[in-house]
């Protein structure tokens, strides 16, 4: 049994100190693209979650059998099922949801994050970390998308979860959304602050100068 | 074991195993959820059919599983119209896929002038009759898609029996840009389209999506969604393509001299 402190390391570790968009730079183009809103970045976390935790499950449970040459395809192929299982789930259980996020629960599959815990974590952890590990990395992923939503659904269209909070003035009330928020590069500004202010934060994660 | 796990047949063992596993765990997803999600998708298409005839507020949001079914199984009637003659054709309408029809080199066609840019067209359309509690018509309700600018968009256009009054313009389907180009499913902007007139007096197509106030305070006009021009666009196409000869127009004609009731 792995001991408590380390697995709790597992757990948050990628929230802050690690965090899979904002530190390792991956899995950037669904945080673009799912964010306007913070229902359907919830819904996406919880996915990518799900996705991440099994597929490292199951990879770290055959690890000692998977044949190196050709490790990737059946990384792969764990991944892409689980994927669609979670889209089946979603269309059967979430329809309204599962149409607006469209492609992108699809998109999963290509998502570095799922790819790059299984090949650099899975791979040589045991099943318990591995499925922790993913589950901490779900949650990362969550975090960066959760605030950025947060930003874009607020100050581009006024509500939260759908919820109306600062009245538009095109329904009567006094706040000028701000339509730049609602485009995909918004997330680009919204992410890249969020990593300055990380890194002023934490210096250590700053890149050593080459 | 460990030693020999880079041999051929331990790879091909693992890799078929994984195989088989995977493809049993996806086929019984598939086939379990199946039924659950064609009920959803058939609820969700019902749903946007009964707010195009205002018979439903979905802005109020509870509207439950039972309103729907039982409201569209007692109110609505869908039927196939051959779009070229404009006559009621027998089929099962409820069964009957347009999409996929439309897709089909032997059930649909190349349109001439395809101004919506939607390639093909079915030569069978689904049209939905609403008749009230007396069993009189109260609209038809006529299915419309056009591309606007990132997606092609569908939606529900329902008429006054007198198929010239608007009575609501519901996009249920569509990826324009959030906030922009996705506007169209705004209440606001939807709530315009009651109460607009299709054609003007000598019976040509006048309805105008459009940027200018003085246009779209009349019957004729509706005011264009503000930075989603090619949305926009999109819509006037949808609409001037499916109100038109290669459209719905011989259907709307038979139905207005009393081919519907």
């Amino acid at each position: 049994m792995a001991d408590v402190k380390e697995l709790k390391q597992v757990l948050t570790g990628p929230i802050i100190n690690n965090n899979p968009i904002a530190l390792q730079i991956l899995g950037v183009c669904s945080a673009l693209a799912v964010t306007t809103k913070l229902e359907t970045a919830l819904v996406m976390t919880i996915a990518l979650t799900a996705v991440t935790a099994f597929s490292n499950l199951f990879i770290s449970l055959i690890r000692n059998h998977i044949p190196s040459s050709v490790r990737i395809i059946v990384q792969m192929t764990i991944i892409a099922s689980l994927v669609i299982v979670v889209d089946q789930v979603l269309q059967a259980y979430a329809y309204s949801i599962s149409k607006q996020l469209s492609v992108f629960v699809g998109l999963i599959i290509t998502n570095c994050i799922v790819m790059g815990r299984a090949e650099a974590y899975a791979m040589k952890t045991p099943p318990l970390m591995s499925f922790m590990d993913g589950i901490g990395n779900g949650l990362g992923y969550g975090a960066i998308l959760l605030s950025v939503g947060f930003i874009r659904e607020l100050f581009g269209n006024g509500s939260l979860f759908g919820v109306e909070i600062l009245s538009k003035i095109s329904d009567g009330g006094w706040y000028q959304p701000n339509g730049l928020l609602l485009l995909p590069p918004s997330a680009f500004f919204l992410i890249g602050g969020l990593i300055w202010l990380l890194r002023t934060y934490k210096p250590e994660q700053v890149e050593a100068k080459g | 074991m460990a030693s020999n796990k880079d041999s051929f047949g331990r790879t091909l063992f693992v890799v078929v195993g994984l195989c088989l596993i995977c493809s049993v765990l996806v086929s019984t997803a598939a086939v379990v959820l199946k039924p659950t999600q064609q009920e959803n998708k058939l609820l969700d298409k019902q749903k946007y059919i009964l707010e195009a005839a205002s018979l439903i507020d979905t802005k109020e949001g509870n509207v439950t599983k039972q309103d729907i079914l039982s409201k569209y199984n007692q109110y609505v009637e869908a039927r196939l119209v051959d779009l070229k003659t404009g006559e009621f054709v027998e089929g099962d309408a409820n069964a009957y896929d347009q999409r996929k029809a439309s897709r089909d080199v032997a059930t649909s066609s190349v349109p001439e002038n395809d101004i919506a840019s939607i390639k093909r067209v079915a030569d069978k359309a689904v049209v939905y009759l609403v008749r009230d509690d007396a069993g009189k018509l109260t609209s038809v309700i006529l299915p419309v898609h056009g591309y606007g600018l990132w997606s092609t968009m569908y939606a529900f256009l329902a008429l006054e029996a007198d198929l010239n009054t608007i009575q609501g313009l519901v996009y249920y389907d569509q990826a324009e840009t959030p906030g922009l180009g996705g506007e169209v499913e705004n209440p606001k902007w939807k709530a315009l389209w009651k109460g607009k007139q299709l054609f003007d007096e000598q019976g040509d197509l006048a309805i105008n999506v459009t940027k200018n106030p003085a246009v779209a305070s009349t019957v004729y006009g509706v005011d264009a969604l503000s930075g989603a021009t090619l949305t926009s666009n999109g819509v006037q196409h949808s609409l001037q393509f499916w109100l038109g000869k290669e459209g719905f127009a011989s259907f709307i004609a038979k139905a207005r001299n009393g081919g519907v009731s």
